[in-house]
This record gives C-alpha cells, structure tokens and sequence, in this order.
C-alpha cells in the first residue's frame, strides 16, 4: 500500500510540486515580505507652525522609523485628499500656535490623522506618534518635572473611529473570497469537462471559442455578484460595516474585478489537468492574495519584490476599491486609476484564455 | 465534395502521421473514403482508429500529412469541417446531469438551429429513435444502449454530410446494437459517408469496405469480398486475427 502511494505520487509531478512549492512560497512570503512590524508608512505632514519646534517634532517622528515622510501639504483638505486617494496612511497637523502653546507653558497639541482603514498600518502609526510626543516632550521639559507636559500628538483615527477588526476585515474579505471562489469555480468547471469527456464532443462542433468562453463566464458572473452583495448586507447587518460612498461605482468596479478573475480562472484551466490540481493551483494563487494584496499586512511595509509582486494580483486594487468606498466614502475621482488597471486586468485575461484555449484535445 | 475538391470522395488523406512524443501514434496513412459510404476501420487496441478520427475531425493536429474533409482541409479549415460532421466519441460525451430532450436541445442550438425548426428536429429525432419516453430523463441514468441513441441524436442533429463513429456499439446489448446499425443503414442511404469503428466482426462484415490498420499503419483496405480474398481466409474475423498474428510476428 505504501509502495504503491510512493509510485503514484512520484507519477503525479504536479501534486508533488504543489507540495514542495507551496510550504516554500509560504516560507518565502513569510520569511521575507510580511513584516508585522509596519514601518515605512507614507506620511504627508501639514505645518502651518513653520517654526524650529514644529520641525524638530517631524524629525522625531522620522526617527522612529515608523514614518516616510513623502510630502509637505498646505492645507487641511490637501491632507484629506492624499489619506482618502490612499497616497498616505498618516497625515501630522501641527497647529498654527504649537510653537507659542509650548512657550508659554502650555500643552501644545498635534494631530495624526491615521488610515484605519488599515489595521496593521494605523496601530504602527498610533505607537509611533505616541513614541514621538512623548520622546520630544521629555526633552523639553528635561529635569523639570514640576512642568505640565508641554505637548501631546493626539491621534485621530479615520474611517474606523472604534478600531474595530470588522470594519477592515469584511471588506477585505469581500475581495478575497470572491477571488478565490471565481478562480476555482471557472477552472474546476472546464476541467471537470475534460474529465468527464463532454469537452471533447462539444468542441468537435462548430461553436466557437468566444461563445463557449462567454458561457462560461457569464453565469458565474451573477453567482459572484450574488456572492458580493450577500456578505455585504451580511456584514451591514452583523458588523455594522458602513457604506459610505457609492454602491453603484462598488458593482461597477466588482463587475471588472470579477471578470478578472473568471479569466484568470479560464486561463489556469488551460494548465491543469484534473479538478484536483484545478484546485491545487487555486489555493497557490490564494496564499500571495491573502498576503501580498493588503489583505492583512500594509503593502508600504513590505520589501519591493513582494510590493511588485503584489501589484500583479488584481485583489490589491479591488481592496482599494472595497476600502475606499465602504469606509473612506471616496468616489471615481480617487479610484479611477484602480478601476481602469482593473478593466485591463479583465480584458487581458479573457482575452488572453480565449487565445490559450485551444478546441483540440492535446 | 464535388462543390470544392470536384471529386465525390468525402475523405482525402494524404501521409497523414501523429507523434505523440516518441510513440507514432499513426504512420504515413493514406486513404479515400467516397460520398456516401460506410466504411469500417479496424485494428486492434492502439493501432491508432482513435487517433486518426481525432485528426479528422480537428480534434488533434496532425504532425505531418494532410487531410480534406467533406472538401475542406481540416488543419486549414477546421470549423468549416466541424459544420458538416457528426462524431461519436468511444467515450458517452454528454450532460449526465440534462435531460435527454436537454442534451438535444443544446446540441441542436449548439449546431445554428433555432426555434421551430430546432423544435421540430428534436421531435423528429426523439421519434425516430424511440426516446420520446424518455425525453424527461436524466441522460446519466439510462444504460449504453440508450446513452448511444442520444448520443447519435446529438451528432445529427444538424444533418451531416459525414459521420465519424469511434466504437458505438462498444458496451451495448445486441438488440440495441442491432438497432444502431438500422440508422447508421439510413443514414447511409441518405447519403451520409460514415467511418465507423468496431471490434465485433459481424458489424465489420456489414461495411461497404474495410480498412485495417496495425501499429499506425494502414495494411489493407478493400470489400468484404477483396479482403477475403487478399488474405485467403474465410471470415472477417480470421483476417483480423492472421493480420494481429503477421503483425507481432513481425516484432519479434
């Protein structure tokens, strides 16, 4: 019995390297792109103090590590602007009177905005800003501890004001469970018939590959926008998740990112053999979307082959999408650019199965 | 088809040859079948029956050789082949989970027929093949005999000039045996050029002509009559046999 499994398993290669190949890309990913430890986040900074002790608390922030400084705003809708478009996941409001507050010895206050949306990323930014007023308040007041503290960064966490896990995971999950559902739905449903031999007789007929590619796609593209809207009245309802911006711009961009996918899923069909490994490849494909698309762990944390890799999954745009109008209520304008690199994704790879599927049985 | 290639042969093949790998699946074949004739190709298991339907069908592409089918080159014109053939796979190659009258309907649309003439031919068909009882039925609870009626049914759908048949009789009981080779008779009289493959002998002995093929290689093709006498046997089935024995004498 045991001989007999060894021989079979060495005849399958493909289970063989999805066994050795997936607990290695999982090392890989683990090992090298996620960092728990979020640092680097994308910081814009509006200082309307302009003063030495407004910049010396930049540069205390900067030293934390937690924070790329990436750009200097003049306004407070500019700050807003760059947080809702996703350009940064903090944003530091240093008032006009900051400087005179801790002169005259009161507490001076800043503000850190921070993306909520984002879990990982807003609990780093909240500890950083506390590390960072507290390291340049002691400074300040150096031996004198008689003194009130001479200021405070007060932290403002938008989107989810609560910090609660549901509001970023349901979203989140939206996206990965649709990716992972309409992948394996489309493959598993040409490969099963291969298996059973009705791929055979149906392409000895004249129908054509785009009708037979439609055909496919199509009911299972009502399936996923069943799908979508299922978790979201469920997720309104259980976790009180808001919609904020418009559902109808969130079905327009679902209906690209579900094509995406049912291509995506075509296309592997043409790769695998059985519904067994139709299946394997499934999950291969889930673990880098879970990982690398921000599902779980801030992009801007990770090093830049995982952040390239990363932007190869169609999941990391339409998390975007999820994130943007469910909880920051933000429209086209902002999400134009995710929903036209979504569109291609889609067009690319129908396209692109339509070409690799073959009406041959080789 | 006289229409394209102005001659009356349904089937032009010309050194035809499949590699599948190291293995040659099918080996310089070259062979005619005329309009309107049912012939029969024989050959034991991996002679390469199965195979070369496949390439005449555009199902596999060819490695060498060439092909015209019902006038069209089938590597060139695969879909203009597709049109105008019906083909049986060894295989049940239908929706277990449609009903019969579902199977048919699909395939009829599948084939360019639409309302009340795709309605009228499925009845037709149900008729003629005695499945009017069963148009309800899920196709994957009926035995062989039947699944073979639904799945000629599905093949001819559209009425095709050429019908490619791999083993249909292969699992199913005489009387239902008996029965397909009624129709496969009337479709022949209608004109229909049929290939057929079968591993009974007696449905060989009923084909206008025969053609064996060993190890890919087409060794003999002729009549019943032109067969005996090439090999100086009685029956069919003894020069089936003596070409199997001549053919791993060869080897060893």
């Amino acid at each position: 019995m045991l001989w007999k499994e060894a021989v079979q398993l060495r005849r399958d290669r493909f289970t063989l390297a999805m066994m050795l190949g997936i607990p290695a890309m999982q090392l890989i990913l683990f090992g090298y792109a996620i960092r728990t430890e979020v640092r680097h986040l994308p910081t814009v900074v509006l200082d309307e103090s302009h003063t030495p002790e407004s910049r010396a608390l930049v540069s205390v922030l900067r030293n934390t590590g937690n924070f790329d400084i990436t750009e200097w705003v003049s306004s407070r809708a500019e700050l807003a602007d760059r947080i809702e478009g996703g350009k940064a996941s903090a944003g530091l409001v240093i008032p006009r009177d900051y400087m005179r507050d801790i002169k005259r010895g009161r507490t001076a206050s800043a503000q850190m905005i921070v993306d909520a949306a984002d879990p990982m990323a807003s609990s780093a930014a909240m500890s950083g800003a506390a590390r960072a007023g507290a390291a340049r308040a002691a400074i300040l007041s150096g031996a004198d501890s008689r003194r009130s503290t001479p200021l405070e960064v007060r932290v403002r966490p938008w989107y989810n004001p609560g910090m609660r896990d549901a509001v970023y995971i349901v979203p989140g999950i939206i996206g990965v469970l649709l990716s992972l559902t309409m992948v394996l739905i489309t493959s598993i449903a040409i490969v099963r018939e291969r298996e059973r031999g009705t791929l055979e007789q149906l392409i000895v007929t004249p129908i054509d590959k785009t009708s037979l590619i439609l055909g496919k796609i199509v009911p299972f593209l009502i399936i996923g926008f069943v799908q979508m809207s299922v978790i979201l009245v469920l997720g309104w309802l259980l976790f009180d998740i808001p919609v904020r911006g418009s559902l109808a711009l969130l079905y327009v961009m679902g209906f690209a990112f579900i094509v995406a996918n049912l291509g995506l899923g075509l296309l592997m069909s043409t790769l695998v053999r059985s519904q067994l490994q139709a299946m394997q490849l499934g999950f291969l494909f889930l673990l880098p979307n879970i990982l690398l698309s921000g599902f779980m762990f801030p992009r801007s944390a990770m090093p830049a082959p995982a952040q390239w890799l990363g932007s190869a999954l169609p999941l990391t745009y339409f998390l975007d999408v999820l994130r943007g109008v469910l909880l920051k209520g933000v429209g086209l304008d902002h999400l134009w650019q995710e929903g036209l690199i979504l569109t291609l994704f889609a067009i690319a790879l129908v396209t692109l199965s339509v070409i690799r599927f073959s009406k041959t049985i080789e | 088809m006289t229409a394209v290639s102005g001659r009356t042969d349904a089937v032009l093949v010309q050194g035809l040859r499949k590699v599948f790998g190291s293995r040659v699946a099918v080996e310089k074949l070259d062979l005619t079948i005329h309009t309107g004739e049912v012939l029969g190709l024989l050959g034991p298991n991996g002679s390469g029956k199965t195979t070369t339907i496949r390439m005449l069908c555009g199902l596999m592409t060819p490695t060498a050789g060439s092909a015209t089918v019902v006038g069209h080159d089938v590597i060139a014109h695969p879909e203009q082949v597709r049109r105008r053939i019906g083909y049986m796979s060894q295989r049940f190659g239908l929706y277990d989970d449609l009903t019969v009258a579902e199977n048919m309907r699909f395939y009829a649309s599948v084939y360019g027929l639409r309302g009340e003439v795709r309605r009228r031919r499925i009845a037709e068909q149900l008729n003629e093949l005695g499945l009017v009882e069963r148009a309800g039925q899920l196709a994957g609870t009926m035995s062989g005999g039947w699944k073979q009626r639904l799945a000629l049914a599905c093949a001819t759908a559209h009425h095709p000039a050429m019908l490619f048949l791999d083993e249909p009789t292969a699992g199913v009981d005489p009387a239902s045996r008996r029965l397909l080779w009624q129709w496969i008779y009337g479709l022949a009289r209608q004109g229909t050029t049929i290939l057929v493959t079968t591993h009974y002998m007696d449905e060989a002995e009923r084909c206008e002509r025969l053609a064996f093929l060993s190890r890919g290689h087409l060794i003999a093709v002729g009549t019943v009559g032109e067969v005996l006498t090439q090999f100086a046997q009685p029956t069919i089935e003894d020069v089936f046999i003596e070409l199997q024995r001549r053919d791993e004498g060869a080897v060893v």
